[in-house]
This record gives C-alpha cells, sequence and structure tokens, in this order.
C-alpha cells in the first residue's frame, strides 16, 4: 500500500443499459490520493442517472487499498441509498482478499459507535460536590502529612535532604531575585511619580518617601513578591512533581521506602519559607531606592533628607510585618504547587493543569491571607 | 519478491554531542521486506531508528529513503518525505487527550480531502485490521498495553505509509500478546506488501518475523552480522553473534553479562 508522489488518476467510463442498469468502469489506481476526488466526482456523476442497479468494473484497476475500498464502499451506499443492486465484477484475487480482511460485506451495517451519554445536570452537580469532599480530604491528609514530616525533620534533621534543600534556595531565591528587584524598583518609581502629582499641590514631596516606604513594607512587597514566587517557583514545582508522578518516580520512591512528602516537598517548603522573605526585604529596599530616585530627580529632595523621612516613617513592626506575611505566602505557594503536582493522574495534558492551577490558587490564596492579615491587624493591633 | 532497495543508508555515523554511536554504517532495506535491527543493549539500535525516521541529523552519510536522501532536505521537505513513513513508537505514543478513533484520523484529515463521514469509516477499516473495532471512542488510557501498541499501528498505517519502523514491538507485552503482535505485523506485511523496519531484541519475535536481519556490536560501532536469522544461528563464526542468538552470557567477562539478552 502505497502512497504515489503525484497524485496518480484514475480513469472512469460510465454506461447505461436499458432500465437503469448503470455500469462503472474503473481504470488505474484507487488510493489514498485520489480517493477523496473520486468520491465528489463519482458521486456528482451518478446523481445525473436514474439507477436501478450499479455494477463496478474493476477490470482495469491495477491497484487499489482500504482508501480505494472507501470509495467502493461509498458508491454502496449511493445506490442501496435509492434503493439499487449494487455488484463488483471483475475484481482480481488480491482486491477480493483485501476486500475480505476489511470485511467490506459486513461494514455498512455495522452498527453507529456508541456515544457516551453526557449525564444530567443533577448528577454534575453530585459528581462535583463528591470531587470537591475528596479533593478537601486529600488536601487535609497532605497538610497532615508534611507536618508529619516536618516534625520528623525536627527530630531527626539529618533526614533532611541539604542538598536539594540549597539547590532550590538557589532556584527561588538567588535566581528569583534579578526580576523582584527589577520589578519592586519599578513599582517604586511608579508609586513615588503617580503620589508625587497630587502631593505636591500641597507642598508635601516629603511624604512621598513615607508612603513608598510604608506601602511597599507592609503590603505591596511581600505581594509582589509572592505573586512572582508563584509565577517562577510554584508552577515549577506542580510541573516537576507532576511529571515524576506520571512517569512513576514517586511511585519508585514509595517502594524504595522514602517518603514522597518527605523527600520531594519538604526541601522545597524550607527552601521557600528561607528565601521568600529574604526576597521581600529585597523587594522593601529596591522599591525604596526607585522611590528615592525620583525623589531626587524630579522633586527637589535631597538623598539625606529621603532616607531620612523614610527611617522616621518605618517601625521595625512593618518591616517585620511584611516579612512574617511573606514566610506565610511562601509556604501556601510551595504547600499549593506540591500538592496540585501530586494530584496529577494520567498524562502530559493534566501536567499543564496541575501547573495553571497551582499559580491561579497560589494567587487567589496569597490574597485571600493578605486581606485576613490586614483585618487582624485592624482589630488588634 | 522484488529486489528493489527502498532504503539506502550508506556510510552513516550517528551520535549523540561528540560521543560517536555507530560509525561508517551501510546497507539496504529491500521493497516488502521484514528486516530486524537487533543487538545488544546500548548498541546504538534506538539511535538508528531515530536517525531513519529523521529524528536526530547524521554526523555524516546518507539516508536514502525511496529515492529522497532525507540529510539533504530542509525542514519541510523532510516532512514530506517523512508522510512516507509511519513509526508505531515504544510506548505507543497515542495522545492522551484524544480517542483512539480521532488519533487514527488525525492524519487522514489532514492530508487527504475526505469527508468527515468517510473518514470514520475508515478509521473503523483501519481499527478493524488491528482487531480494535468498537474501541472508536476509548481513550489511550482506558486500553492495555497490547492494545495501544494495536492503536498505535492502526494509527502508524492511517496514510498507508509504504514503510512502517517498529521500535521494540513486544516490549512490555507478555508473551501471548507479543506473538499476537508479530502475528499481525506478519499478515499485515503479506496482505499490505509494506516494507517493515524493526528494532528488538526478542529472541522469539525475531524468529518468528525476520526475513533478514542486521546485526550491531557496541564495540566495533557497527554491523557485525546480516542475513537470515536462521542461518545465522546455526552457521555464524561470530562469538557474539552465537552467544546472541544462544542466549548466553559472556563468560569470560562477567561484569558486562546480560547485555546480550
Amino acid at each position: 500500500m502505497k502512497i504515489p508522489e503525484t497524485p496518480t488518476k484514475a480513469q472512469y467510463e460510465i454506461s447505461e443499459a436499458p432500465q437503469g442498469a448503470v455500469i462503472l468502469r474503473i481504470c488505474g489506481n484507487m488510493d489514498a490520493s485520489n480517493a477523496g476526488p473520486m468520491i465528489q466526482t463519482l458521486s456528482a456523476r451518478l446523481r445525473e442517472y436514474a439507477i436501478s442497479s450499479l455494477t463496478v468494473d474493476l477490470e482495469g484497476v491495477d491497484y487499489l487499498d482500504d482508501f480505494g475500498a472507501l470509495v467502493l464502499i461509498e458508491l454502496r451506499k449511493m445506490a442501496t441509498h435509492g434503493r439499487a443492486a449494487f455488484h463488483i465484477i471483475h475484481a482480481s484475487d488480491k482486491i477480493k482478499d483485501l476486500l475480505s480482511i476489511l470485511d467490506f460485506d459486513s461494514l455498512d451495517e455495522q452498527l453507529p459507535i456508541q456515544k457516551k451519554s453526557s449525564p444530567s445536570v443533577f448528577v454534575h452537580i453530585g459528581e462535583a460536590t463528591i470531587q470537591l469532599v475528596s479533593d478537601m480530604k486529600y488536601v487535609l491528609s497532605f497538610i497532615g502529612s508534611i507536618i508529619i514530616s516536618l516534625v520528623h525533620v525536627c527530630s531527626k534533621p539529618r533526614s533532611l535532604r541539604k542538598n536539594d534543600t540549597l539547590l532550590y534556595m538557589q532556584r527561588v531565591g538567588v535566581e528569583g531575585l534579578p526580576i523582584v528587584a527589577l520589578i519592586s524598583f519599578l513599582m517604586g518609581l511608579i508609586m513615588a511619580f503617580m503620589s508625587s502629582v497630587q502631593l505636591q499641590q500641597f507642598g508635601a514631596n516629603i511624604y512621598v518617601a513615607s508612603l513608598v516606604s510604608l506601602a511597599m513594607t507592609r503590603e505591596l512587597g511581600p505581594i509582589i513578591t509572592a505573586i512572582i514566587v508563584a509565577g517562577r517557583s510554584g508552577s515549577a514545582f506542580a510541573a516537576e512533581i507532576g511529571t515524576m508522578k506520571i512517569s512513576e518516580e514517586v511511585d519508585a520512591l514509595f517502594t524504595m521506602g522514602f517518603n514522597p512528602v518527605l523527600f520531594l516537598a519538604v526541601p522545597k517548603l524550607i527552601a521557600a519559607v528561607i528565601m521568600v522573605p529574604i526576597l521581600t526585604l529585597f523587594s522593601d529596599l529596591f522599591a525604596i531606592m526607585g522611590g528615592l530616585l525620583v525623589g531626587v530627580s524630579m522633586l527637589d529632595l535631597t538623598v539625606n533628607s529621603y532616607i531620612a523621612q523614610t527611617i522616621k516613617t518605618l517601625s521595625l513592626f512593618d518591616v517585620f510585618w511584611g516579612v512574617l506575611k511573606s514566610g506565610i505566602f511562601a509556604a501556601l505557594i510551595t504547600l499549593i504547587g506540591c500538592l496540585r503536582g501530586f494530584q496529577v493522574r494520567g498524562g502530559a495534558a493534566s501536567v499543564g493543569q496541575a501547573t495553571t492551577s497551582a499559580v491561579v490558587s497560589s494567587i487567589f490564596m496569597i490574597i485571600l491571607s493578605d486581606s485576613i492579615f490586614s483585618v487582624i491587624l485592624r482589630y488588634w493591633g | 519478491m522484488t529486489r528493489k532497495p527502498i532504503i539506502q543508508v550508506r556510510e552513516l555515523s550517528v551520535g549523540y554531542g561528540d560521543v560517536i554511536i555507530l560509525d561508517r554504517v551501510s546497507f539496504d532495506v529491500y521493497e516488502g521486506e521484514l528486516f530486524v535491527i537487533l543487538g545488544g543493549s546500548g548498541c546504538g539500535k534506538s539511535t538508528l531508528l531515530k536517525a531513519m525516521i529523521g529524528l536526530i541529523p547524521p554526523f555524516s552519510g546518507q539516508i536514502i529513503m525511496d529515492g529522497d536522501d532525507l540529510s539533504i532536505q530542509d525542514e519541510t521537505n523532510l516532512q514530506k518525505v517523512l508522510r512516507k513513513i509511519g513509526v508505531l513508537y515504544q510506548g505507543a505514543a497515542l495522545f492522551g487527550s484524544m480517542t483512539v478513533a480521532e488519533n487514527v484520523a488525525l492524519p487522514i484529515e489532514e492530508y487527504t480531502p475526505l469527508p468527515r463521514e468517510s473518514i470514520s469509516t475508515l478509521v473503523r477499516m483501519k481499527l478493524g485490521l488491528v482487531s480494535l473495532q468498537g474501541y472508536e471512542n476509548h481513550f489511550p488510557s482506558e486500553l492495555s498495553g497490547g492494545m495501544k501498541k494495536r492503536a498505535g499501528l492502526a494509527r502508524a498505517m492511517a496514510l498507508n505509509p509504504k514503510i512502517l519502523f517498529f521500535d521494540e514491538p513486544s516490549a512490555g507485552l507478555d508473551p501471548i500478546t507479543s506473538a499476537e503482535l508479530d502475528d499481525l505485523i506478519l499478515h499485515l506485511n503479506r496482505s499490505l506488501g509494506t516494507t517493515m523496519v524493526i528494532v528488538t531484541h526478542e529472541l522469539e519475535s525475531i524468529f518468528a518475523v525476520a526475513q533478514r536481519i542486521i546485526m550491531l556490536d557496541k564495540h566495533s560501532k557497527g554491523i557485525i552480522a546480516e542475513g537470515d536469522p536462521r542461518y545465522l544461528r546455526d552457521h555464524s563464526q561470530n562469538p557474539f553473534v552465537k552467544q546472541f542468538f544462544n542466549r548466553r552470557a559472556i563468560e569470560e567477562d562477567l561484569d558486562t553479562a546480560g547485555k546480550d539478552t
């Protein structure tokens, strides 16, 4: 069976005997290259006749494959549709063999393939609820196993994979620093610039320094850093564990007696919880530098007065509060990333879903927990 | 059988990075033949297959596939040449997000102007050829290993390629399923006349299907035996070939034992 490089032309000739007996003679090849056009032209031509019986003469056919058989099937369909008889004559032994292998005689009669019936709305809701409950159970048991692993690490520090932890510290922290620094610097710049337009009207230029430093250390620094880490590292955690899951590496760990959570999730968790607060401090610093640039170049402030105002505004608590929040964000990002990775089932598409879901749910949880922090601070602080 | 070569490999050297796996290998595959590439683990069987299906560019040498030299084609032409071949990958490589029928229909929809309804009839015929009628709407994850291989074969044959490549068709299959797959390969070769190039090291498979083999060797980075497997088993003077066919470990060097099975 072969596809010639250039489509081979099949010749056909239609002759009509009395009482609508139509004979169709085909010569040449009937293969993948010409089956499509042949079906179209033949069905158009045959429509001109009132057919009572259709006889296909295959004497001149040199070569026929399953695409050729398809042409014959379409012809037969046309004939039987108009209640006409259908015959094939002068088929060579080779063609007969092929047609019998393909089960030519019974191909039409096959039942339509059963489509899986789509369940009703209630079934959907029920399934979604059951899914949700089992997901919640899974999340709880995952958090439980993380806690157990952490306790285990505390009691036996040797069981922590130190090299992995250092590697992830490098990936999350060191390699993430340039982008965190750049974005924070630009954020500081933008904030200073936007606020200066308003504050200048009151001659309150110096308060640009207060605004930038307070907003960045308390809220925006931790949030921006966490969102960047979620996009860079949370997705990477989910993809890595997910791929290990489908290539049975996680199963291999388990059978070798390792606890997959201890082996895979704990180093990432520890690395992130150490590095993200440090990144946040860098983020604060670079944002203040961005504000400083605008203050000095556009608002006629001196470097000294800007820095003095920043120090006057910030209390140690503000910095500490931001760093504390970023530690919690880091834990959330890692937990969600690893959880999504462990939830991967099936194939490549599932890894993609897990990665997307890791980033989306991380960002959601970051914002949600930040609002909870704000409420706590409001009533407690 | 006509003795017209359909694949000509000339002075082919392939490898990865700086490492040469195969050094100046030449052989022919004839039209309609069941050709088996075999050898111990790490001898470059899979590398040779990957070079022949255009996945890795050779260091030097030519692969002439039905008149077209693979090594001098640009991307678009290469894809045109590759349409003449079908490949059954070791894990079947079915797309997990599509049903079996969609997997088989994919190349047909892309490269032929057939209407949808005819394509589904054709897909049914193709699946019938590999005895998978009724599994059209199943997803690959719902199939057993042997069924996946057969579905992969149906997809490889979708456009009736001149040449079919098989990468370790019996890997991971039980003896019965593996024998069934061998029968299917023989049956398709006989009824459709497709040239088949099979990479394997399953002895039983080799004797069941192979008309001609080449055996590759890790140390000489080339072919150490070529011909009918039964003849080679009984008459070859080469100790490695003898050991391979008689399934024996290399006695004098126990450290490397096991690589010939």
